[in-house]
C-alpha cells in the first residue's frame, strides 16, 4: 500500500499547482453555467461531470509523459494525420455540405481534430532537432508542414478549423524565430489577397461574414444567433441578472447555449464584472503558460508551452468574439467552459503537456 | 566543425525566444482588451438598448377577444347571438404540402365541395401566416378524429371559437345584416380610424345592417394578456392582464313577431315595408323581400352561393326599404294637399270639376286621370279619398315645381332619413335648379304636372314615405327612424336608452292638418280607395294608396295589368297610420309589381295594424324565436 500511494503522489507531483487551480476554478464556473443553461438537466450536468473527469485524467497522464518522449510522437502523429486528411479528401463522408468526416467502420471522426495537436508537435520536434542551426530553409520546410494540413482542411471545406490550425502552426514558427520581415511581408500579402480570398470563399462562408457586418439583415436566419447572443450579453449589464435568472437563457432565446454560445449565458447572468473575471482567468492561464515556456529547459518544451498558451487564448478570443458579434460564426467552443467531451479532452491534454514541460525541468537536466 | 557557432546560436535563439514571448504576451493582452472593450460596449454603453430588446423578446401581448354583443328585439327575443363551436382551421405557412394536407383531412372527415371552394377563396384573400377556416361546427366525432391525427398534419388545428348565429331567419337579414371575416379593406379602414389595436385577435367585423352600423358598440374592447413567452412563442406564465370589455347588447324597437306577420302578409310578392312608432321614430318592423340567410356570410360564403345571391334578378341583397327608390305615386297627394293649404293656394272647400283629363294652357296634350271619365266635382278631402289626379295636376301647376320642392323637402323627401343603418338612399326631390345642374336643361311645365301625382323625376324610398307619414301622424314633429332603442352596459348590466333623433317641429296650421288627416281617413271608409282593407277593423286607419308606373303608357293607350307580364306591372304603394285619432304606428308598404295600392299594399298594412293594435295574427303563422334569459 505505501508503494501505491507513493506512486500516486509521484504522478500527481507532475501537476502544476497554479495551472491546476486555475483550470479547476474555470471548470467549476463551467459546471454552474452549463447547469443554468441546460435548465438544470441532470443528463447534461452528469455528462459534463464525466467529461471533466475523463479530461482531468488525460491531463494527469500527459503531465507524466516526459517532453522528450512526447516529441518523438510528433512525426508519426503528423504523418498519420496527413494521410487521414488525404483519406478524407478521397473517401470522406459529406455532412452539411462539407467533407470532414472519416468513417473507419467502427467510428467516424474528423482527422482535422488530430491535426490540432499533431502540427505543433511535429514542428516543435523539427525545430528541436535543428536547434542552434536554424536557417531560412528550416522555416521554409516548417511552412510547408503548416500549409499541407491547412490546405487539406481548407478544401473540405472548413475555414474555421483551417485558420485555427494555421494559427497554431504560425505561433510555433513565430516562437521558433520566424524573421519579422517574413511575418510583415506575409501580412501585407495576406491583406492584399483578401479580395481574392473572398472570391474563393463558399457561399455560406461569405454569408457568415456578411451576417457579422449586419446581423439584422437576416434576423431569422444566420443573424439570429448573433442577435440573440448580443442581446443576452448586453442585457446582463454590469453585474448580470444572476445565476439561473437570465431570461434570454431560460426562455430558449440563446442558441447552442451549453456549447458554442455558453459565453452568452455567462455574460447575461454574471454581467461585465463576470466577463472581466473570466477573461482574467484565461489571462492567468496564458501568463502561467508563458512563464513555463520561459523556464523550459528544451526548445521543444519552450515552443510547445508558448504555442499551447497562445493557442488557448486564440480559441477564447474567437469564441467570445463570435458570441459577442465581432467575429463571424465559426464552430469554436469556449475553452474549459463549453459542454463537449472532445474539445475538453483536447484542451486538458494540452494543459497536461504544459504541466509536463513545467515539471520535467529537473529530470531533464539530470 | 565549429562548436562555438551552435552554442552562440543557442544563446541568441534563447534571447530571441524570450523577446518573442513578450510579443506573444502583448498580443494576448491586446486580444483581451478587444474582448473586454466589446463586453463594455454591450453591457455598459448599450445596456439599456439590450435590456429592452430582451424584454420585448420575453414579453408578448396576447389579445383576448371580447364577446360580441347580442341583438334582441323589443321583447327580449334573441335575433343575433354567439355560440361556441369547434372549427377546423389551416395555416398555409405551416403545412408542408397544402394539397396533400387537404386530401388527408378529406379522408378523415367529410369536406363538401362548397366548403372547399369557400376555403380556397378565403385562402386567396389571406396572408400565408393567417389561419383560414375549412369547416366549422364540427361534431364531437370529427373533433376526436382530427385530434387523434393532428400530429401528422402540421398546420391543421381544431379551435374553439365563438360563432354568430342569426336564428330569426332571412326576414331579419336586412335589419341585422351580418358579420364576416375582416378583409384587407376592413383592415385599412380600421387602421385609418386608429381602431386597429382593438381588433388584434378579432377575426370578424360587421359588414352590413346593424352589425355594421353598431360595430363599435357590439364589438367591445379587446383585452390584453402580458405573457412571458419562450423563443418558440410558447407562453410560460402570465405577467399581467387587461380583461376584455364585452360588446354591448342592443335592444331594438322592432318586434320580431310583427316583422314575421308583415313578411307573411306579403305572400309571394316582393317589396318593402316599414312600420314606425310616430312618437319616437322607433322602427317596429322593417321588411325587404326577398331576404337571404345571413348565416351564409358569417364564415365566408362560397363563391357559387354568392353569385346566385348577387346575380339574382330579384336582388335579395338590396334593402328595398332603405335603398329601393320608386316614384311615390299617389301617396304624395296628402303632402301636396297640405302644401296647397299651407301655401294658401287651396281652401278645403274649393272644388274642381274633373273631366277625366287635364291640359296645360295652349297645349293639346292630355294628362289623364286614372279614372276614365273623371271624378266629377272634387274638394280637397275627396281628392285624397278618391285619389283624384286632375285635382293635383292643377294644384302642382298653381304651386310650381320650386315651391313644391321646398315644401316637400320639409317632410324629408330628397334627403336621408338618418336611420341607424348605413347605405340609405336619399331619393330624388326635383327642382328647376336640380334639373339645370343635372341635365343642363330648363324645367318643362309638363314635368310639374306629373310631379303633382308623384310621377316623373320624383323618387322616394319606402322609409322616406313612412317618416313623412309619421309627421302627419304626430302633428308635425319630425323624428328620425331608429332601430335600436337601448344598449346594455356589459358590466353594469343595465339598459341605457338611446334617444331617438328629432329634427324639429314643422309649423302646420292644425286646421289644415286636420283636413288632410280626415281625407286620409276617408280613404279607408266606404267609397275610399282602400275601404276594403279597413273593413271590420276595431280601430280607425288613415291611409293613402299609390300606384307607381314601371313602364310609360302611350298617349291614348290604356294600362291593362292583365296584358303586361308581371315584371312590368305597376308597383303598389300604401302609407297609413293608426289609430287615426291617436296614432301609435305608421306603415309604408311598397309591393313590387303589385298593381293597385288599394288591393295589394293596403291589406299588408292592415295585417300589421291588426297584430300591433289587437294582437291578432294569421292563423297559419308560426314563429320560433327563443327569448333571452335576462
Amino acid at each position: 500500500m505505501p508503494r501505491i500511494s507513493h506512486w500516486i503522489v509521484r504522478r500527481l507531483s507532475h501537476l502544476d499547482g497554479i495551472l491546476l487551480t486555475l483550470v479547476l476554478v474555470l471548470l467549476g464556473i463551467s459546471l454552474a453555467v452549463v447547469a443554468s443553461a441546460s435548465g438544470q438537466s441532470p443528463a447534461r450536468i452528469s455528462g459534463h461531470l464525466i467529461n471533466i473527469g475523463l479530461a482531468l485524467g488525460v491531463m494527469v497522464v500527459m503531465a507524466n509523459v516526459p517532453p522528450h518522449l512526447l516529441s518523438k510522437v510528433g512525426p508519426p502523429l503528423f504523418f498519420a494525420g496527413v494521410v487521414l486528411l488525404i483519406g478524407v479528401a478521397l473517401f470522406g463522408e459529406v455532412r452539411n455540405g462539407a467533407r470532414r468526416w472519416l468513417n473507419l467502420g467502427f467510428v467516424a471522426f474528423q482527422p482535422s481534430e488530430l491535426m490540432k495537436l499533431a502540427l505543433p508537435l511535429m514542428l516543435a520536434w523539427y525545430f528541436q532537432r535543428n536547434e542552434g542551426l536554424l536557417r531560412a530553409k528550416h522555416f521554409l520546410s516548417g511552412g510547408v508542414m503548416l500549409l499541407l494540413p491547412f490546405l487539406l482542411i481548407l478544401r473540405q471545406p472548413d475555414l474555421g478549423t483551417a485558420l485555427m490550425i494555421g494559427a497554431s502552426g504560425f505561433y510555433l514558427l513565430f516562437f521558433a524565430g520566424l524573421p519579422w520581415k517574413v511575418i510583415l511581408g506575409g501580412g501585407i500579402l495576406g491583406g492584399a489577397s483578401l479580395p481574392v480570398m473572398w472570391g474563393l470563399m463558399h457561399d455560406y462562408q461569405q454569408r457568415r461574414v456578411l451576417t457579422l457586418l449586419d446581423p439584422s439583415s437576416d434576423p431569422l436566419g444566420a443573424g439570429y444567433h448573433i442577435i440573440q447572443s448580443t442581446i443576452a450579453i448586453g442585457s446582463g449589464g454590469l453585474f448580470g441578472k444572476g445565476w439561473m435568472q437570465g431570461t434570454q437563457n431560460q426562455l430558449d432565446f440563446i442558441p447552442e447555449r451549453t456549447t458554442d454560445f455558453v459565453f452568452a449565458v455567462f455574460g447575461e447572468e454574471f454581467g461585465f464584472v463576470g466577463a472581466i473575471f473570466l477573461v482574467g482567468l484565461y489571462l492567468a492561464i496564458v501568463a502561467r503558460g508563458l512563464v513555463i515556456a520561459a523556464r523550459a529547459p528544451t526548445l521543444f518544451g519552450r515552443l510547445m508551452a508558448a504555442t499551447l498558451s497562445l493557442n488557448l487564448f486564440t480559441y477564447v478570443f474567437v469564441n467570445m468574439g463570435m458570441v459577442s458579434g465581432i467575429l463571424p460564426v465559426v464552430g469554436v467552443p469556449l475553452p474549459l467552459m463549453s459542454y463537449g467531451g472532445t474539445a475538453l479532452i483536447t484542451l486538458l491534454l494540452g494543459m497536461g503537456i504544459l504541466m509536463s514541460v513545467a515539471t520535467h525541468r529537473q529530470l531533464n537536466k539530470s | 566543425m565549429n562548436l562555438a557557432t551552435p552554442l552562440k546560436n543557442l544563446d541568441r535563439e534563447l534571447a530571441r525566444f524570450h523577446r518573442r514571448l513578450k510579443v506573444g504576451a502583448a498580443f494576448v493582452a491586446l486580444l483581451a482588451i478587444a474582448l473586454l472593450a466589446r463586453a463594455y460596449y454591450l453591457q455598459i454603453v448599450q445596456h439599456e438598448h439590450y435590456i429592452q430588446r430582451a424584454e420585448s423578446n420575453r414579453i408578448s401581448r396576447v389579445p383576448t377577444t371580447p364577446n360580441r354583443g347580442l341583438i334582441l328585439d323589443r321583447n327580449g327575443r334573441i335575433l343575433a347571438e354567439n355560440y361556441s363551436a369547434y372549427t377546423l382551421e389551416l395555416t398555409r405557412a405551416q403545412t408542408e404540402n397544402l394539397e396533400a394536407t387537404l386530401a388527408e383531412v378529406g379522408k378523415l372527415i367529410e369536406i363538401t365541395p362548397g366548403q372547399l371552394r369557400r376555403f380556397r377563396r378565403l385562402l386567396a384573400e389571406s396572408h400565408e401566416f393567417e389561419t383560414v377556416p375549412l369547416k366549422s361546427r364540427l361534431t364531437d366525432e370529427e373533433v376526436a378524429v382530427l385530434a387523434a391525427n393532428r400530429y401528422r398534419l402540421p398546420g391543421v388545428e381544431v379551435k374553439a371559437r365563438l360563432f354568430r348565429n342569426y336564428q330569426a331567419g332571412p326576414g331579419m337579414a336586412h335589419v341585422l345584416g351580418f358579420i364576416g371575416r375582416i378583409n384587407d379593406g376592413d383592415l385599412k379602414r380600421l387602421r385609418e380610424d386608429g381602431r386597429e389595436q382593438n381588433y388584434k385577435g378579432s377575426a370578424y367585423i360587421g359588414k352590413t345592417g346593424l352589425e355594421q352600423s353598431y360595430e363599435t358598440l357590439l364589438h367591445g374592447r379587446t383585452g390584453f394578456d402580458q405573457m412571458e413567452t419562450d423563443a418558440s412563442g410558447r407562453a410560460v406564465r402570465m405577467l399581467s392582464r387587461i380583461p376584455p370589455v364585452p360588446g354591448r347588447d342592443l335592444r331594438l324597437h322592432l318586434d320580431v313577431e310583427l316583422q314575421a306577420v308583415a313578411e307573411h302578409a306579403f305572400g309571394d310578392y316582393l317589396g318593402g315595408l316599414v312600420a314606425l312608432d310616430p312618437r319616437t321614430g322607433g322602427v317596429l318592423a322593417l321588411v325587404s323581400k326577398p331576404g337571404f340567410d345571413p348565416n351564409l356570410f358569417v364564415d365566408g360564403i362560397d363563391p357559387e352561393t354568392w353569385k346566385l345571391l348577387n346575380e339574382s334578378p330579384e336582388r335579395p341583397m338590396v334593402n328595398r326599404v332603405l335603398r329601393g327608390i320608386y316614384p311615390p305615386g299617389s301617396t304624395i297627394k296628402p303632402f301636396m294637399a297640405l302644401a296647397g293649404l299651407e301655401l294658401g293656394l287651396r281652401k278645403p272647400a274649393d272644388t274642381i270639376v274633373d273631366p277625366g283629363f287635364y291640359s296645360l294652357p295652349n297645349s293639346r296634350h292630355q294628362f289623364r286621370d286614372w279614372k276614365r271619365g273623371g271624378h266629377g266635382v272634387v274638394d280637397l278631402r275627396r281628392s285624397i279619398s278618391q285619389s283624384c289626379d286632375v285635382y293635383y295636376y292643377r294644384l302642382a301647376v298653381d304651386m310650381g315645381i320650386d315651391r313644391m320642392h321646398d315644401y316637400l323637402a320639409q317632410f324629408g323627401l330628397g334627403e336621408k332619413t338618418g336611420i341607424d343603418l348605413d347605405g340609405e338612399s336619399s331619393g330624388l326631390l326635383p327642382s328647376r335648379d336640380w334639373k339645370q345642374r343635372r341635365f343642363k336643361q330648363p324645367w318643362y311645365p309638363g314635368e310639374t304636372v306629373i310631379a303633382g301625382i308623384g310621377q316623373g323625376y320624383l323618387l322616394t324610398t319606402p322609409l322616406q314615405l313612412a317618416t313623412a307619414a309619421a309627421i302627419l301622424a304626430n302633428g308635425g314633429e319630425r323624428v328620425e327612424p331608429r332601430l335600436v332603442q337601448a344598449v346594455r352596459d356589459p358590466l353594469a348590466h343595465t339598459w341605457q336608452p338611446l334617444p331617438g333623433g328629432v329634427r324639429g317641429q314643422m309649423a302646420i296650421a292644425p286646421a289644415n292638418l286636420a283636413v288632410v288627416r280626415q281625407g286620409m281617413m276617408d280613404v279607408m271608409r266606404p267609397g275610399g280607395t282602400a275601404a276594403r282593407s279597413a273593413a271590420g277593423a276595431p280601430y280607425t286607419i288613415a291611409g293613402k294608396t299609390g300606384t307607381a308606373q314601371v313602364v310609360g303608357i302611350k298617349q291614348g293607350a290604356r294600362y291593362e295589368a292583365s296584358r303586361l307580364s308581371r315584371q312590368y306591372r305597376d308597383h303598389a304603394l300604401f302609407i297609413a297610420y293608426a289609430p287615426a285619432e291617436n296614432p301609435t304606428i305608421v306603415v309604408a308598404v311598397m309591393v313590387e309589381n303589385g298593381g293597385h295600392g288599394g288591393s295589394t299594399a293596403a291589406p299588408i298594412a292592415r295585417a300589421v295594424f291588426d297584430y300591433y293594435l289587437t294582437g291578432k295574427r294569421p292563423g297559419e303563422l308560426k314563429l320560433e324565436v327563443e327569448s333571452a334569459a335576462d
